[in-house]
Protein backbone atom coordinates (compact mmCIF):
# COMPACT_ATOMS: atom_id res chain seq x y z
CA UNK A 1 0.00 0.00 0.00
CA UNK A 2 1.57 3.65 -1.06
CA UNK A 3 2.04 5.48 1.96
CA UNK A 4 0.91 8.31 0.64
CA UNK A 5 -1.41 10.27 2.71
CA UNK A 6 -2.13 7.83 5.91
CA UNK A 7 -6.08 7.03 5.96
CA UNK A 8 -8.06 5.73 8.46
CA UNK A 9 -11.81 4.33 9.03
CA UNK A 10 -12.95 4.70 11.60
CA UNK A 11 -16.61 3.42 13.02
CA UNK A 12 -19.52 6.41 13.85
CA UNK A 13 -22.14 6.53 15.75
CA UNK A 14 -22.25 9.46 15.66
CA UNK A 15 -22.28 10.43 19.46
CA UNK A 16 -19.52 12.06 21.68
CA UNK A 17 -16.68 9.61 21.57
CA UNK A 18 -16.42 8.33 17.24
CA UNK A 19 -16.83 12.08 17.03
CA UNK A 20 -13.53 13.03 19.20
CA UNK A 21 -11.92 9.89 17.73
CA UNK A 22 -12.32 11.50 14.14
CA UNK A 23 -11.52 15.05 15.40
CA UNK A 24 -8.10 13.67 17.58
CA UNK A 25 -7.22 12.04 13.82
CA UNK A 26 -7.84 14.86 11.34
CA UNK A 27 -5.66 17.29 13.83
CA UNK A 28 -2.51 14.87 13.08
CA UNK A 29 -3.78 15.42 8.81
CA UNK A 30 -4.75 11.78 8.58
CA UNK A 31 -7.79 11.42 6.35
CA UNK A 32 -10.51 9.87 7.72
CA UNK A 33 -13.80 7.91 6.41
CA UNK A 34 -16.13 6.48 8.82
CA UNK A 35 -18.98 3.49 8.72
CA UNK A 36 -21.98 2.88 10.69
CA UNK A 37 -23.76 -0.16 10.52
CA UNK A 38 -27.29 -1.07 10.71
CA UNK A 39 -28.59 -3.51 12.94
CA UNK A 40 -32.18 -3.23 13.35
CA UNK A 41 -31.72 -2.75 16.53
CA UNK A 42 -30.39 1.26 16.48
CA UNK A 43 -31.71 3.88 18.17
CA UNK A 44 -32.69 7.25 16.20
CA UNK A 45 -35.46 8.47 17.36
CA UNK A 46 -37.57 5.53 15.86
CA UNK A 47 -40.26 6.13 18.62
CA UNK A 48 -40.02 9.50 18.07
CA UNK A 49 -40.90 8.78 14.21
CA UNK A 50 -43.68 6.88 15.01
CA UNK A 51 -45.64 9.28 17.29
CA UNK A 52 -47.71 12.60 17.06
CA UNK A 53 -44.30 15.28 16.83
CA UNK A 54 -44.09 17.35 20.02
CA UNK A 55 -45.09 20.80 19.10
CA UNK A 56 -42.18 22.72 17.99
CA UNK A 57 -39.61 19.89 18.51
CA UNK A 58 -37.51 19.45 15.05
CA UNK A 59 -38.08 16.05 13.36
CA UNK A 60 -35.56 13.31 14.33
CA UNK A 61 -32.35 13.13 12.54
CA UNK A 62 -29.32 10.24 12.00
CA UNK A 63 -27.01 10.92 14.19
CA UNK A 64 -23.92 9.10 12.52
CA UNK A 65 -24.94 10.89 9.40
CA UNK A 66 -24.76 14.50 10.66
CA UNK A 67 -21.86 14.24 12.66
CA UNK A 68 -20.40 13.10 9.44
CA UNK A 69 -21.72 15.97 7.74
CA UNK A 70 -20.25 18.09 10.38
CA UNK A 71 -17.35 16.62 10.33
CA UNK A 72 -16.70 17.05 6.42
CA UNK A 73 -15.62 13.01 5.99
CA UNK A 74 -17.30 10.25 3.85
CA UNK A 75 -19.69 8.28 5.65
CA UNK A 76 -20.04 4.22 4.56
CA UNK A 77 -23.85 3.54 5.97
CA UNK A 78 -23.67 -0.36 5.72
CA UNK A 79 -27.12 -2.48 6.40
CA UNK A 80 -25.91 -5.88 8.50
CA UNK A 81 -29.18 -6.64 9.14
CA UNK A 82 -29.49 -9.57 8.51
CA UNK A 83 -26.26 -11.35 9.58
CA UNK A 84 -26.84 -8.96 12.71
CA UNK A 85 -29.62 -11.83 13.82
CA UNK A 86 -27.35 -14.38 14.53
CA UNK A 87 -25.43 -12.28 16.76
CA UNK A 88 -28.45 -11.26 18.78
CA UNK A 89 -30.16 -15.04 18.86
CA UNK A 90 -27.16 -16.61 19.75
CA UNK A 91 -23.85 -14.59 21.03
CA UNK A 92 -20.90 -16.61 21.72
CA UNK A 93 -19.97 -14.09 24.80
CA UNK A 94 -23.78 -14.19 26.00
CA UNK A 95 -25.81 -10.65 26.41
CA UNK A 96 -25.21 -8.08 29.20
CA UNK A 97 -27.60 -6.59 31.93
CA UNK A 98 -30.51 -7.19 28.97
CA UNK A 99 -30.90 -8.72 25.36
CA UNK A 100 -27.56 -6.44 24.19
CA UNK A 101 -24.79 -9.27 23.08
CA UNK A 102 -22.19 -6.18 23.10
CA UNK A 103 -19.06 -7.99 23.01
CA UNK A 104 -20.11 -10.25 20.07
CA UNK A 105 -21.67 -7.20 17.89
CA UNK A 106 -18.29 -5.58 18.53
CA UNK A 107 -16.61 -8.20 17.23
CA UNK A 108 -18.55 -8.44 14.25
CA UNK A 109 -18.48 -4.51 13.42
CA UNK A 110 -14.71 -4.82 13.99
CA UNK A 111 -15.00 -7.68 11.39
CA UNK A 112 -16.59 -6.32 9.18
CA UNK A 113 -14.84 -2.70 9.07
CA UNK A 114 -11.46 -4.83 8.94
CA UNK A 115 -12.68 -6.12 5.40
CA UNK A 116 -13.81 -2.70 4.30
CA UNK A 117 -10.12 -1.52 5.04
CA UNK A 118 -8.97 -4.57 3.00
CA UNK A 119 -11.11 -3.97 0.04
CA UNK A 120 -10.98 -0.16 0.45
CA UNK A 121 -7.30 0.28 0.83
CA UNK A 122 -7.33 2.55 4.31
CA UNK A 123 -4.11 1.60 6.49
CA UNK A 124 -6.05 1.11 9.58
CA UNK A 125 -9.29 0.88 11.79
CA UNK A 126 -10.26 3.02 14.81
CA UNK A 127 -13.24 3.19 17.29
CA UNK A 128 -14.10 6.07 20.19
CA UNK A 129 -14.03 3.36 22.72
CA UNK A 130 -12.83 4.59 25.94
CA UNK A 131 -11.34 1.87 28.05
CA UNK A 132 -14.18 1.15 31.52
CA UNK A 133 -16.48 3.11 29.69
CA UNK A 134 -19.04 0.02 29.10
CA UNK A 135 -19.34 -3.00 31.46
CA UNK A 136 -19.38 -5.28 28.80
CA UNK A 137 -17.46 -4.78 25.85
CA UNK A 138 -14.84 -1.51 26.90
CA UNK A 139 -12.92 -3.37 29.55
CA UNK A 140 -9.25 -3.79 30.25
CA UNK A 141 -9.99 -7.99 29.41
CA UNK A 142 -12.42 -7.68 26.58
CA UNK A 143 -10.63 -5.15 24.50
CA UNK A 144 -7.72 -7.81 23.24
CA UNK A 145 -10.70 -10.24 22.51
CA UNK A 146 -12.16 -7.73 20.55
CA UNK A 147 -8.78 -7.57 18.71
CA UNK A 148 -8.14 -10.81 18.48
CA UNK A 149 -11.45 -12.45 17.37
CA UNK A 150 -12.14 -10.04 14.79
CA UNK A 151 -8.92 -10.13 12.58
CA UNK A 152 -7.56 -6.53 14.06
CA UNK A 153 -4.80 -7.15 16.70
CA UNK A 154 -2.67 -4.49 16.24
CA UNK A 155 -4.56 -2.35 13.33
CA UNK A 156 -7.30 -1.02 16.09
CA UNK A 157 -6.62 2.23 17.18
CA UNK A 158 -8.30 3.32 20.07
CA UNK A 159 -7.33 7.35 20.14
CA UNK A 160 -9.32 8.14 22.88
CA UNK A 161 -8.04 5.51 25.28
CA UNK A 162 -4.66 4.27 23.78
CA UNK A 163 -1.77 5.61 26.13
CA UNK A 164 -3.50 3.09 28.15
CA UNK A 165 -3.01 0.18 25.41
CA UNK A 166 0.02 -1.84 23.63
CA UNK A 167 1.19 0.30 21.06
CA UNK A 168 -0.48 -0.44 17.62
CA UNK A 169 1.00 -0.74 14.08
CA UNK A 170 -0.26 2.52 12.72
CA UNK A 171 1.96 4.02 16.06
CA UNK A 172 4.60 1.69 15.60
CA UNK A 173 4.90 2.69 11.81
CA UNK A 174 5.15 6.32 12.59
CA UNK A 175 1.70 6.68 10.51
CA UNK A 176 -0.16 8.20 14.44
CA UNK A 177 2.13 10.46 16.66
CA UNK A 178 1.38 8.43 19.90
CA UNK A 179 2.51 11.63 22.34
CA UNK A 180 -1.03 13.24 20.68
CA UNK A 181 -3.38 10.24 21.71
CA UNK A 182 -5.18 9.95 24.95
CA UNK A 183 -5.51 7.98 27.91
CA UNK A 184 -9.02 8.49 28.61
CA UNK A 185 -10.64 5.56 31.24
CA UNK A 186 -13.93 5.22 33.25
CA UNK A 187 -17.29 6.74 32.99
CA UNK A 188 -16.48 10.20 33.74
CA UNK A 189 -17.14 12.05 30.52
CA UNK A 190 -15.28 15.65 31.63
CA UNK A 191 -12.63 14.95 29.43
CA UNK A 192 -13.93 14.15 26.60
CA UNK A 193 -16.00 17.17 27.14
CA UNK A 194 -12.53 19.48 28.02
CA UNK A 195 -11.48 17.95 24.33
CA UNK A 196 -14.63 18.50 22.77
CA UNK A 197 -14.47 22.31 23.97
CA UNK A 198 -10.60 22.48 22.91
CA UNK A 199 -11.38 21.04 19.74
CA UNK A 200 -14.42 22.57 19.24
CA UNK A 201 -17.00 19.83 18.72
CA UNK A 202 -20.16 21.52 20.21
CA UNK A 203 -23.18 19.26 18.51
CA UNK A 204 -23.94 15.65 19.74
CA UNK A 205 -26.33 14.02 20.68
CA UNK A 206 -26.69 13.09 24.89
CA UNK A 207 -24.81 10.41 25.78
CA UNK A 208 -27.70 9.12 27.63
CA UNK A 209 -28.96 7.60 24.10
CA UNK A 210 -27.39 4.58 23.91
CA UNK A 211 -26.27 2.44 21.17
CA UNK A 212 -29.56 0.50 20.41
CA UNK A 213 -32.51 -1.44 21.54
CA UNK A 214 -31.28 -4.12 22.97
CA UNK A 215 -30.04 -2.74 25.80
CA UNK A 216 -33.72 -0.80 26.48
CA UNK A 217 -35.28 -2.99 29.82
CA UNK A 218 -38.71 -2.88 28.13
CA UNK A 219 -37.40 -3.64 24.42
CA UNK A 220 -35.46 -6.52 25.39
CA UNK A 221 -38.80 -8.25 27.89
CA UNK A 222 -40.90 -7.67 24.59
CA UNK A 223 -38.70 -9.49 22.35
CA UNK A 224 -38.19 -12.13 25.01
CA UNK A 225 -41.44 -12.55 25.07
CA UNK A 226 -41.87 -12.69 21.19
CA UNK A 227 -39.44 -15.75 21.20
CA UNK A 228 -40.89 -17.41 23.97
CA UNK A 229 -44.39 -18.17 22.82
CA UNK A 230 -42.98 -18.43 18.77
CA UNK A 231 -40.86 -21.16 20.82
CA UNK A 232 -37.74 -20.10 18.47
CA UNK A 233 -35.38 -17.20 19.23
CA UNK A 234 -35.56 -16.06 15.36
CA UNK A 235 -37.14 -12.64 14.62
CA UNK A 236 -37.91 -10.65 10.96
CA UNK A 237 -37.42 -7.75 10.39
CA UNK A 238 -40.81 -6.94 10.89
CA UNK A 239 -41.21 -8.33 14.49
CA UNK A 240 -38.45 -5.47 15.68
CA UNK A 241 -40.01 -2.71 14.19
CA UNK A 242 -43.46 -3.68 15.89
CA UNK A 243 -41.61 -4.22 19.41
CA UNK A 244 -41.15 -0.45 18.81
CA UNK A 245 -44.37 0.78 18.29
CA UNK A 246 -47.88 0.81 20.61
CA UNK A 247 -49.12 -1.10 23.96
CA UNK A 248 -48.35 -4.53 23.82
CA UNK A 249 -50.41 -6.89 25.62
CA UNK A 250 -50.53 -10.76 25.88
CA UNK A 251 -53.78 -11.83 27.55
CA UNK A 252 -53.32 -15.44 26.74
CA UNK A 253 -50.98 -17.79 24.89
CA UNK A 254 -52.30 -18.09 21.69
CA UNK A 255 -52.39 -14.43 20.90
CA UNK A 256 -51.03 -10.77 20.93
CA UNK A 257 -52.21 -7.33 20.64
CA UNK A 258 -50.03 -4.16 19.93
CA UNK A 259 -52.73 -1.11 20.54
CA UNK A 260 -51.11 2.14 19.31
CA UNK A 261 -51.41 5.05 20.89
CA UNK A 262 -51.72 8.06 18.71
CA UNK A 263 -52.83 8.85 14.91
CA UNK A 264 -49.62 8.63 13.68
CA UNK A 265 -48.85 5.37 15.31
CA UNK A 266 -52.09 4.04 13.83
CA UNK A 267 -50.53 4.69 10.54
CA UNK A 268 -47.64 3.41 11.21
CA UNK A 269 -49.32 -0.14 12.97
CA UNK A 270 -51.81 -0.05 9.60
CA UNK A 271 -49.13 -0.54 7.22
CA UNK A 272 -48.41 -4.10 8.82
CA UNK A 273 -51.95 -5.63 8.54
CA UNK A 274 -50.50 -8.33 6.24
CA UNK A 275 -50.61 -11.66 8.07
CA UNK A 276 -52.05 -10.19 10.94
CA UNK A 277 -55.64 -9.03 12.29
CA UNK A 278 -56.65 -5.52 12.48
CA UNK A 279 -59.09 -4.29 14.78
CA UNK A 280 -60.57 -0.60 14.91
CA UNK A 281 -63.64 0.73 16.49
CA UNK A 282 -66.00 1.89 14.17
CA UNK A 283 -67.26 5.31 13.76
CA UNK A 284 -65.72 6.28 17.08
CA UNK A 285 -62.07 7.71 17.54
CA UNK A 286 -59.44 4.97 18.62
CA UNK A 287 -56.16 2.86 18.48
CA UNK A 288 -55.68 0.66 15.67
CA UNK A 289 -55.06 -2.62 16.83
CA UNK A 290 -53.11 -5.50 15.94
CA UNK A 291 -53.32 -8.72 16.57
CA UNK A 292 -50.54 -11.42 16.36
CA UNK A 293 -51.02 -15.16 16.95
CA UNK A 294 -54.58 -17.57 16.26
CA UNK A 295 -57.11 -16.17 18.87
CA UNK A 296 -60.32 -18.12 19.00
CA UNK A 297 -63.75 -16.48 18.13
CA UNK A 298 -64.10 -16.10 22.04
CA UNK A 299 -60.46 -14.46 22.41
CA UNK A 300 -61.30 -12.74 19.30
CA UNK A 301 -64.18 -11.04 20.87
CA UNK A 302 -62.03 -10.26 24.16
CA UNK A 303 -59.21 -8.91 21.74
CA UNK A 304 -62.04 -6.15 20.64
CA UNK A 305 -63.51 -5.95 24.27
CA UNK A 306 -59.84 -4.62 25.32
CA UNK A 307 -59.24 -2.65 22.22
CA UNK A 308 -62.26 -0.87 22.49
CA UNK A 309 -60.89 0.34 26.42
CA UNK A 310 -58.36 2.14 25.26
CA UNK A 311 -60.66 4.01 22.84
CA UNK A 312 -63.05 7.42 23.16
CA UNK A 313 -65.90 4.73 23.91
CA UNK A 314 -64.27 2.83 26.70
CA UNK A 315 -67.21 4.17 28.77
CA UNK A 316 -70.32 3.31 26.51
CA UNK A 317 -72.53 0.73 27.07
CA UNK A 318 -71.58 -1.46 23.56
CA UNK A 319 -69.01 -0.41 20.47
CA UNK A 320 -69.49 -1.85 17.48
CA UNK A 321 -65.47 -3.18 16.24
CA UNK A 322 -64.43 -3.98 12.65
CA UNK A 323 -62.50 -6.72 12.20
CA UNK A 324 -60.33 -7.09 9.23
CA UNK A 325 -58.29 -10.21 8.04
CA UNK A 326 -56.85 -11.22 5.03
CA UNK A 327 -58.73 -8.87 3.23
CA UNK A 328 -62.23 -9.83 4.71
CA UNK A 329 -64.26 -7.79 6.97
CA UNK A 330 -66.31 -8.53 10.00
CA UNK A 331 -68.35 -6.14 12.12
CA UNK A 332 -68.73 -7.03 16.23
CA UNK A 333 -70.31 -5.37 18.69
CA UNK A 334 -68.96 -5.81 22.31
CA UNK A 335 -68.76 -4.10 25.83
CA UNK A 336 -66.04 -2.53 26.06
CA UNK A 337 -63.74 -4.24 28.86
CA UNK A 338 -63.87 -2.28 32.44
CA UNK A 339 -60.71 -1.58 33.62
CA UNK A 340 -60.80 -3.48 37.07
CA UNK A 341 -60.72 -6.91 34.66
CA UNK A 342 -57.44 -6.06 33.02
CA UNK A 343 -54.94 -7.62 34.58
CA UNK A 344 -51.68 -6.31 35.37
CA UNK A 345 -49.77 -9.68 33.47
CA UNK A 346 -51.07 -8.88 30.48
CA UNK A 347 -48.92 -5.83 29.77
CA UNK A 348 -45.48 -7.38 27.99
CA UNK B 1 -48.30 24.30 -7.82
CA UNK B 2 -44.87 23.95 -9.05
CA UNK B 3 -44.02 21.19 -11.21
CA UNK B 4 -41.87 18.52 -9.81
CA UNK B 5 -38.66 17.28 -11.10
CA UNK B 6 -39.19 14.50 -13.64
CA UNK B 7 -36.59 11.24 -11.95
CA UNK B 8 -35.31 8.94 -13.37
CA UNK B 9 -35.62 6.42 -10.65
CA UNK B 10 -37.83 6.85 -7.42
CA UNK B 11 -37.49 4.51 -4.21
CA UNK B 12 -40.62 3.76 -2.11
CA UNK B 13 -39.06 4.28 1.39
CA UNK B 14 -42.78 5.03 2.51
CA UNK B 15 -43.21 3.02 6.64
CA UNK B 16 -39.84 2.20 6.71
CA UNK B 17 -38.04 4.00 9.51
CA UNK B 18 -34.37 5.64 9.47
CA UNK B 19 -32.22 4.93 8.10
CA UNK B 20 -33.92 2.31 5.69
CA UNK B 21 -35.22 5.42 3.67
CA UNK B 22 -31.26 6.50 3.06
CA UNK B 23 -30.13 3.19 2.69
CA UNK B 24 -32.75 2.39 0.08
CA UNK B 25 -31.49 5.55 -1.74
CA UNK B 26 -27.91 4.56 -1.62
CA UNK B 27 -28.50 1.59 -2.86
CA UNK B 28 -30.76 2.93 -5.49
CA UNK B 29 -27.96 5.49 -6.35
CA UNK B 30 -25.55 2.44 -7.73
CA UNK B 31 -27.83 2.40 -10.60
CA UNK B 32 -27.68 5.88 -11.43
CA UNK B 33 -25.04 7.60 -13.90
CA UNK B 34 -23.90 10.91 -12.40
CA UNK B 35 -26.32 13.91 -13.17
CA UNK B 36 -28.82 11.18 -12.97
CA UNK B 37 -32.04 12.18 -10.64
CA UNK B 38 -33.16 10.03 -7.93
CA UNK B 39 -36.88 10.32 -6.03
CA UNK B 40 -37.50 9.09 -2.35
CA UNK B 41 -40.72 8.79 -0.90
CA UNK B 42 -41.05 8.25 2.72
CA UNK B 43 -42.96 8.86 6.02
CA UNK B 44 -40.24 9.23 8.28
CA UNK B 45 -40.25 13.25 9.44
CA UNK B 46 -36.41 12.35 9.50
CA UNK B 47 -36.15 12.53 6.08
CA UNK B 48 -36.49 16.70 6.13
CA UNK B 49 -33.12 16.50 7.97
CA UNK B 50 -31.17 13.03 6.77
CA UNK B 51 -31.77 13.63 2.90
CA UNK B 52 -29.91 17.22 3.00
CA UNK B 53 -26.80 15.71 4.97
CA UNK B 54 -27.01 12.87 3.37
CA UNK B 55 -26.36 14.49 -0.26
CA UNK B 56 -24.02 16.91 1.86
CA UNK B 57 -21.90 13.92 2.57
CA UNK B 58 -21.62 12.21 -0.58
CA UNK B 59 -21.68 14.95 -3.30
CA UNK B 60 -25.15 14.73 -4.28
CA UNK B 61 -27.43 18.01 -4.89
CA UNK B 62 -30.76 17.94 -3.30
CA UNK B 63 -33.13 19.73 -5.48
CA UNK B 64 -36.20 20.02 -3.10
CA UNK B 65 -38.07 18.20 -0.42
CA UNK B 66 -42.06 17.89 -0.72
CA UNK B 67 -44.56 17.63 2.04
CA UNK B 68 -47.96 16.01 1.27
CA UNK B 69 -50.00 14.80 4.53
CA UNK B 70 -47.85 12.23 6.19
CA UNK B 71 -45.32 11.60 3.28
CA UNK B 72 -42.39 13.50 1.62
CA UNK B 73 -40.96 13.46 -1.53
CA UNK B 74 -37.08 14.08 -1.79
CA UNK B 75 -35.36 14.86 -5.28
CA UNK B 76 -31.64 14.31 -5.64
CA UNK B 77 -29.35 14.47 -8.69
CA UNK B 78 -26.44 12.57 -8.46
CA UNK B 79 -22.96 14.42 -7.62
CA UNK B 80 -19.93 12.92 -9.96
CA UNK B 81 -17.52 13.24 -6.73
CA UNK B 82 -16.32 10.10 -4.89
CA UNK B 83 -16.36 11.91 -1.23
CA UNK B 84 -17.19 14.81 0.55
CA UNK B 85 -14.80 17.73 0.68
CA UNK B 86 -12.20 18.02 3.04
CA UNK B 87 -12.61 18.41 7.09
CA UNK B 88 -13.42 21.96 8.09
CA UNK B 89 -11.88 22.71 11.34
CA UNK B 90 -15.21 24.79 12.45
CA UNK B 91 -17.90 21.91 12.76
CA UNK B 92 -20.24 23.95 15.70
CA UNK B 93 -23.71 24.37 15.05
CA UNK B 94 -26.40 22.76 13.73
S1 LIG C 1 -25.34 -1.47 22.84
FE1 LIG C 1 -26.13 -2.55 21.02
S2 LIG C 1 -24.99 -1.67 19.27
FE2 LIG C 1 -23.90 -1.07 21.14
S3 LIG C 1 -22.33 -2.67 21.37
FE3 LIG C 1 -24.10 -3.32 22.60
S4 LIG C 1 -25.31 -4.62 21.25
FE4 LIG C 1 -23.89 -3.46 19.93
Amino acid sequence: MSEGRIRALGLLSGGLDSTLAVRVLQEQGIEVACVNFHTGFCIQSHTGAMRNPKPGAPPPRHDALHAADKLGIRLHLVDIAEDYVRIVTDPKHGYGKNLNPCLDCKIFMVQKAMEMKEQMGFHFIFTGEVLGQRPMSQRRDTFPVIDRESGASGWLLRPLTALRMPVTEPEKRGWVDRERLHGFSGRNRKPQMALAAQLGVTDYPSPAGGCCFLTDENYSRKLQDLWQYRGSREYAMEDILLLKAGRHMRPAPGFKLIIGRDEAENHFLSGFAEGRILIRAKEIPGPLTLVEGTPTPEELTLACRLAARFGKGKELPEVVMVIERDGSQEVRTIVPLPAHEIAEGWYV
Amino acid sequence: MTTQPNPDLVVDARRLLCPMPILRAEAAMQNLPAGGTLAVRATDPGITRDLPAWCRVNGHRLLEIRQSGREWTGWVVKGGQEAAPPSPLDISGV
